[in-house]
């Protein structure tokens, strides 16, 4: 009997939680994060012998130790969420842009071909500077929407899985970069460009004052308050999460589905451009195969995790990029390779992507049966009760069919 | 003109991690998980055999004659399996029992592990305090890569059949042990249904639960089998960063590319690696080097095309999984 009851109810059952109260998820979360932090810090320490203490110590230096690496962080936080901000309307809608890679490298693409075919106007004066950078940030969005735009036209029309379909646009944009460094190789068989127009800094985006990442973190800070408002307060931003939960109420409530998908992948595919833009205009002036340096994929989850929301999304990629650059240094300190960050990430991404499972889910373990209070009980099914009133309702329900009937 | 016996054994070689990790994914994704980690895990699985033979090579002194054939080739196997089935168990852990995203989970999977195998590729000389300049595990790969001694005297047909190490083979073997299993067997029919649909299969008494563990995780065993053979046969046991590249994506597209049937994903991953290798065998013009970049696409293409027709074609049977990239929650009904 006691075996029975045993088997009957098992061990842990779990139920999804109704309301998640801010304070809890926020408490969940940090408690995983700080849980990965311990976790990081005894990988590292068991890979360099270093004190975990110390640990912290490097990652804060490496990621804040002198203005210069303050700059570093704040620059690639800001593509970071640029990236980030591309995908996550993408995400919301369900569809799942993984050619972030793609979008922005097309975007750089034509941001440094504009740079290389036209730049010569301007060292002669023939082109103003400013007419130039509008042409390369028409040219860097089209592309990068034209390259969100052909999976999701696909996706629209026949329903093309766009996962594998972003993916595979990834590739085909890396080969296409390759193609035109070589193209365009300066010297001859160098296998890459190098700086673009060094003397006379033609198709560069504007310095303001001394400071190189500035403007950069300037055009992302406007864009994350944008997509903010986008996302929560317009009515396409309304729309597209309503695609998102559910495809036949679009339908129903009379959202034209397959516009909306195409109008925001060009969205999408355009933020990404405009990453390619940064890049290539702002920071490296040249462009190669790794300009966007996987970012693609991280943006991925900074997006996921943030839910989507832009305010949030500057605290993920804040992490992440802290991590990064603190990992960075410690296997610059301890010469090891640089893919030292790409494992904490890792597993400081497991953890919140596995903590999320606590916010909307309940675990009720199995309450412990009293020896005693199990003997008094007597020998009947537990679910007799249930089953009794059941059928009750099942016979008062076919009576009054019947009856419905006979009328 | 295209030389075919050079060209089909350099086919077939570049196909078989193509091999491995498309037999590996339709196993997972035939249990209703789409594992975008696969990429990473390959590189786990690579870089856990390269960590296994080159502790043991360096313990014989990194003299092949100290070496037993036997412990060279099962020690870099055990490893590798080892690696790739605990980023399996990883992944489902966080997919099923605590019901994450799969793409997320995936993504993040593939991030660490291929961090995790450029780290270690790039520092284990240094962690282990060894003094070697390289990681070179040649006598290991000698192992790996011996051929029947026949092979050599039997002109082409030896050439394009007979050339290969035995993981090759193997992954044919796994290819249609794969297909038989999942057509012939109850327990195939079981795995299918829990890939179409969790809670009839559930109701069928059916453990959900096991079935997608055993199919990620043996998916994942044999997905990292690809990055062994990559680096023990393809690269003479040189383990160099990044060099195993984007094969794992690919091998995930190549599920689609035949529509979840492993028979068919051997031939298939034959094809794609003749189309990976395609570009050095097209003639350029007088542009040669930048073309060849381009030509380079042609497996991404392809890829692109077939699957835009699938989708056109829209027959039942070239459908995913039902419940593919789902997570099932027995309560949620």
């Amino acid at each position: 009997m006691k075996a029975d009851a045993k088997k009957k109810e098992p061990l842990i059952h779990i139920t999804r939680r109704k309301d998640v109260s801010l304070l809890r998820s926020i408490v969940i979360r940090a408690a995983a994060i700080v849980l990965a932090l311990i976790v990081c810090a005894l990988v590292t320490t068991f890979l360099t012998g270093e004190n975990p203490i110390d640990v912290f110590g490097t990652i804060l230096s490496g990621a804040f130790g002198t203005p210069r690496k303050m700059w570093v962080l704040g620059q690639e936080m800001a593509i970071l969420l640029c990236v980030s901000l591309a995908l996550a309307p993408a995400f919301k809608m369900k569809f799942w842009n993984l050619g972030g890679e793609g979008q922005i490298l097309m975007g750089g693409l034509a941001a440094a071909a504009c740079m290389i075919l036209l730049g010569s106007k301007v060292e002669s004066g023939a082109m103003p500077q400013w007419l130039l950078i509008l042409i390369m940030v028409v040219a860097s969005i089209g592309a990068g929407a034209l390259w969100a735009f052909i999976p999701a036209f696909f996706k629209a029309k026949w329903g093309t899985n766009e996962t594998l379909f972003t993916l595979m646009m990834n590739y085909v944009a890396t080969q296409l970069v390759a193609y035109f460094v070589i193209l365009w190789e300066v010297p001859k068989g160098a296998g890459k460009i190098g700086i673009i127009n060094q003397s006379s800094e033609a198709g560069w985006l504007p310095v303001i004052g001394d400071y190189k990442y500035l403007l950069n973190i300037i055009v992302v800070l406007v864009l994350t308050v944008g997509m903010y408002v986008y996302l929560k307060y317009s009515k396409q931003g309304y729309e597209l999460s309503v695609v998102g939960e559910s495809e036949r109420t679009a339908n129903y409530v009379g959202i034209n589905v397959k516009k909306v998908i195409i109008r925001t992948m060009l969205i999408s595919g355009a933020i990404c451009g405009v990453a390619g833009l940064l890049l290539v205009g702002g920071t490296d002036h040249t462009v190669t195969t790794t300009i966007s340096a996987g970012r693609g994929f991280t943006a991925v989850m900074v997006a996921w995790l943030a839910k989507f929301n832009p305010l949030g999304m500057i605290f993920t990629t804040f992490l992440l990029v802290l991590l990064s650059r603190g990992a960075n240094e410690i296997s610059t300190v301890f010469s090891l390779n640089k893919s030292f960050g790409d494992i904490l990430t890792g597993i400081i991404l497991f953890f919140i992507i596995g903590s999320e499972f606590f916010i909307n889910y309940q675990i009720h373990f199995r309450k412990s049966h009293k020896p005693e209070a199990a003997a008094a009980v007597p020998a009947e099914d537990p679910h007799k009760e249930a089953l009794e009133q059941i059928l009750r309702d099942a016979e008062t329900a076919a009576q009054s069919v019947s009856k419905e009937e006979t009328k | 003109m295209i030389d075919w016996l050079t060209f089909i054994p350099r086919a077939v070689i570049q196909g078989v991690p193509l091999m491995y990790g498309s037999t590996g994914e339709i196993l997972t994704e035939k249990s209703g998980n789409l594992n975008l980690g696969t990429p990473g895990i390959m590189y786990v699985g690579a870089i856990s055999g390269v960590i296994g033979s080159f502790l043991y090579e360096q313990s014989c002194g990194g003299a092949a004659e100290n070496m037993n054939g036997f412990l060279a080739v099962a020690i870099p196997l055990i490893c590798c399996l080892g690696g790739s089935a605990l980023m399996g168990l990883l992944y489902c852990f966080l997919t099923v029992t605590l019901r994450a995203n799969q793409n997320v989970t995936g993504l993040a999977i593939t991030t660490f592990g291929v961090g995790f195998g450029n780290f270690f590729g790039g520092s284990l000389i240094k962690l282990t305090g060894s003094e070697v300049p390289s990681i070179a595990l040649s006598a290991t790969s000698n192992f790996f890569r011996a051929t029947l001694p026949a092979a050599e005297n039997m002109g082409w047909f030896g050439q394009i059949f007979l050339s290969y190490g035995f993981l090759a083979y193997l992954a044919i073997v796994i290819g249609i042990l794969a297909s038989v299993f999942l057509k012939r067997t109850r327990r195939g029919l079981h795995l299918r249904a829990v890939g179409e649909n969790p809670a009839t299969a559930d109701a069928a008494g059916i453990s959900v639960t096991s079935y997608k563990y055993l199919a990620t995780i043996i998916g994942s065993m044999i997905a990292g089998l690809g990055g062994l053979y990559y680096v023990m046969d393809y690269a003479n046991g040189v383990w160099s960063n990044n060099a195993f590249g984007d094969r794992g994506w690919l091998a995930i597209a190549l599920v689609i590319f035949t529509i979840w049937r492993p028979a068919v994903s051997v031939l298939a991953s034959i094809l794609f690696g003749g189309l990976y290798i395609m570009y050095l065998y097209l003639p350029t013009g007088m542009d040669n080097l930048a073309v060849k970049e381009l030509y380079r696409m042609i497996p991404y293409i392809v890829t692109i095309i077939v699957l835009i027709i699938t989708s056109l074609r829209n027959k039942r049977e070239s459908k995913p999984p039902e419940s593919l990239g789902l997570p099932y929650f027995r309560e949620d009904r």
